[in-house]
């Protein structure tokens, strides 16, 4: 008996030692209480800064150090940050929530109840729970990520053009396979054409790359999740290994295929955040996403208005930032590049903020370097054409190959295309 | 493009031990565990915990060979903790397992960002850990043409696997303490009549197991270079472990052969693709499989490896008899 209570003892002591460690840590007030009342907050025209208070609800945990859930976070608390607000009490979160309509309504539930002025959802599938919730609280201003719904008062949905960034990109790992001579660039991605976030992005990066080298084509590899580690590594070093690629590009949230590329002394263009730390050898640029760019403005705007009127004051219902805006933008580039990447890239970034031309019009770019550096920009009507694959869905072939999306000299695809339905990949882009 | 046919061969080769060592520790740990009666779910939390504490150890001591020790350890603890629960306190095994998975992950996660807030270390900045994980050609065997590179030039940590495999063969079958720990899984009545020590063959054998697992985890930290995300480096391989316990009939020596049948599987989603350009005759259906069966063969290979073996149950099957049942000996 001794003995047994000896065991007891130490199993507790374990327990409780490992317990304490769990402790502590997290700062932010967790909306954790449940509160299932009528929105407390009163919608008052012009919020003093003090009482202004902005919720949110994440997909992952809000402590995490990397990834989606992370930067939408940073984007928060430095747009705060910068109005002047105080992270620890005027910011509520409820983390962890899943893209379930119940899951997210009771979220909404109790960020109305900690009297949140502004909710932010970050993830796709918050959508629908959120279209309603805005009708169920009209004194609550909704903003919601990545979507495509919104009213006309205080529902929108924000996204920005990181195709943008993307073709830029695409500049500095086609002038890297100029200069390596290796045509073959890969590029590991979450998802195909299932959706036009992942799919606008692909195309984007491949028009970049051959507005600079006609000859390279980009060799997809879809990995069929948001986020896979160990197949994001795997799935890099195939794309070097077996299909010679130079340069390895990414739309996953590791740096992975970064790491792979630089062990195997090859390229790379990295995503969401500078990954240059994680591959020094291996990182051209990353295209990147400067949240707080648009939640200063839309916090900024809530905070001066009726909830009502958040819509119109946002200037639609859709808010779709790029790189004029600084919503989106690529990483600095690093000493990896090739000569004169970063002459060619201000050029046409000139180009796309000056809103004189866009990546998905039937303008194709091609550039002169003189030998002092100058560049220019040499501008060619030429059709936009879908790759050599039949795009099926359900069986049926939604997008034949080789379709001319956009006639030669015709203006781009609309906003609404590149955001929700593109489902093609342009000449260039080989699926493996 | 023109495909180098044996060049994706050998990746692929390469690539199947590559990715799937972990699943060898976690099962020769699991297999130990069992044979002495008990059935510890926690493997994927227990190669989490292995992992995190061998990478942060291991880089600050930069030392391969303190990263395996703590690792080991850490497994071990964590073992030590089960057995605690199990063996003396008579919990019930499946709970405690899985608790132990949750547990596992979540310290995982708390240590890791625990560390990285503070300063991650980038495992590039460590040579001895970078060079000590390096790939070792075999001699010889290395020359091997299309087999050589894919199967026999690995770093050491794959060796070490399946020299532990092979090893904890042995030790069962051909030693003493083997053939007494065996006794203890089949019937520990019988055992504790004899004279053997059960609850302390019990406690060794978790934690030795549970150890093994944690190297594992190690291999799959360094294996992803050390980089700490959102997502953890373990992936399910534990849960997959689990399940080749079975396909392996408790046998140590089974177990590579079982770990490289899945790894080929699991694998194939990989480079089907380059398998399918580079013999267009013979594997160009492999382009037109869906990811998503890709993504779900591994667990349909389990579930028909359950459903086989549970079929031919035969007499020398390997299940220790009284598995996942707790012996208390005032109940004798």
């Amino acid at each position: 008996m001794k003995r047994k209570l000896l065991t007891f003892v130490m199993a507790m002591a374990m327990v409780l030692g490992l317990a304490s460690c769990g402790g502590g840590g997290t700062t932010s007030t967790d909306g954790s209480q449940s509160t299932t009342g009528s929105a407390s907050s009163t919608g008052t025209s012009t919020a003093q800064n003090t009482d202004f208070k902005v919720g949110a609800i994440y997909i992952n945990k809000k402590s995490d150090t990397a990834g989606y859930t992370y930067a939408h976070h940073t984007g928060i608390t430095t747009a705060m940050e910068a109005l002047g607000l105080d992270t620890n009490t005027q910011l509520v979160i409820v983390d962890e929530v899943a893209e379930d309509d119940n899951a997210v309504g009771a979220a909404v539930d109790t960020l109305v109840g900690e009297g949140c002025n502004i909710i932010f959802g970050i993830s796709f599938g918050y959508i629908n729970a959120m279209d309603q919730k805005a009708q169920e609280y009209p004194d609550v201003i909704f903003s919601h990520a990545t979507g495509y719904k919104s009213n006309e008062t205080n529902f929108n949905n924000y996204f920005g053009r990181i195709y943008q960034a993307r073709y830029l990109a695409g500049i500095a790992a086609g002038m890297k396979s100029l200069e390596t001579g290796n045509n073959n660039i890969g590029y590991v991605t979450a998802y195909g054409t299932e959706y036009a976030e992942t799919c606008s992005g692909i195309n984007g990066f491949t028009l970049g790359v051959q507005s600079v080298n006609p000859d390279a084509t980009v060799y997809v590899k879809e990995l069929g999740a948001w986020a896979d580690e160990v197949n994001e590594s795997a799935f890099a070093k195939e794309l070097i290994d077996s299909f010679g690629c130079g340069v390895i590009a990414q739309h996953c949230d590791s740096a992975q295929p970064q790491i792979a590329a630089a062990d195997a002394g090859v390229f790379g263009c990295g995503y969401n955040s500078d990954m240059t730390a994680d591959a020094p050898t291996a990182h051209l640029t990353a295209p990147i996403w400067n949240w707080n760019v648009y939640y200063q403005k839309a916090i900024e705007t809530a905070m001066n208005c009726t909830p009502d009127q958040f819509v119109t004051e946002m200037g639609g219902g859709a808010y779709y930032g790029g790189l004029a805006e600084g919503f989106v933008d690529i990483s600095p580039l690093t000493e990896n590049c090739a000569p004169n990447t970063q002459a060619v890239i201000d050029a046409v970034r000139e180009l796309i903020v000056s809103g004189e031309w866009d990546v998905f019009s039937g303008v194709k770019l091609s550039y002169d370097i003189a030998e002092d550096g100058t560049v220019t920009i040499n501008k060619t009507d030429a059709p936009l054409v879908t790759s050599e694959r039949d795009e099926v869905k359900d069986d049926v072939v939604v997008v034949p190959a080789n379709t001319e999306i956009v006639p030669a000299g015709g203006a781009s695809v609309e906003d609404g295309v590149i955001t929700g339905t593109m489902n093609y990949f342009v000449d260039g882009v080989k699926v493996v | 493009m023109e495909m180098d046919k044996m060049g994706v061969v050998t990746t692929f080769l390469h690539n199947i031990v590559v990715y799937n060592i972990p699943l060898l520790y976690g099962t020769t740990g699991e297999i130990i565990v069992e044979k002495s009666g008990s059935l510890n779910l926690g493997v994927e939390g227990i190669m989490a915990v292995g992992a995190i504490f061998g990478y942060i150890v291991g880089c600050y001591a930069n030392s391969l060979g303190v990263g395996i020790l703590t690792s080991f350890v850490a497994g071990a603890l964590c073992g030590l903790l089960f057995a605690m629960l199990t063996v003396s306190l008579q919990a019930n095994q499946n709970i405690t397992g899985l608790t132990l998975t949750t547990f596992g992950l979540g310290v995982y996660f708390f240590v890791g960002n625990g560390v990285k807030a503070v300063n991650w270390p980038a495992m590039a900045d460590y040579a001895n850990i970078k060079n000590g994980f390096a790939d070792i050609a075999l001699p010889g065997l290395s020359q091997i043409p299309l087999l050589g590179r894919g199967l026999f030039s690995h770093n050491i940590l794959v060796y070490l696997g399946v020299v532990i495999a092979l090893g904890m063969w042995w030790y069962l079958n051909r030693t003493q303490t083997g053939l007494r720990l065996r006794a203890v899984g089949e019937n520990p009545a019988a055992a504790d009549s004899v004279g053997i020590n059960v609850k302390r063959y019990q406690y060794l054998h978790i934690c030795l197991g549970c150890g093994i697992m944690g190297i594992g985890g190690y291999y799959m930290a360094l294996n992803m270079s050390g980089s700490f995300n959102s997502s953890c480096w373990i992936n399910g391989y534990g849960w997959i472990a689990v399940a080749l316990v079975i396909f392996a009939n408790w046998n140590p020596a089974l177990a590579i052969v079982g770990t490289f049948v899945f790894g080929f599987f699991n694998t194939l989603r990989v480079s089907g693709s380059s398998l399918a350009l580079a013999f267009p005759e013979g594997l160009g259906w492999l382009s037109s499989v869906p990811t998503q069966l890709y993504q779900a063969l591994p667990f349909l290979i389990t579930a028909v490896v359950l459903v086989i073996s549970s079929i031919r149950k035969k007499k020398d099957g390997g299940q220790p008899a009284s598995l996942g049942l707790n012996y208390f000996r005032e109940e004798r």
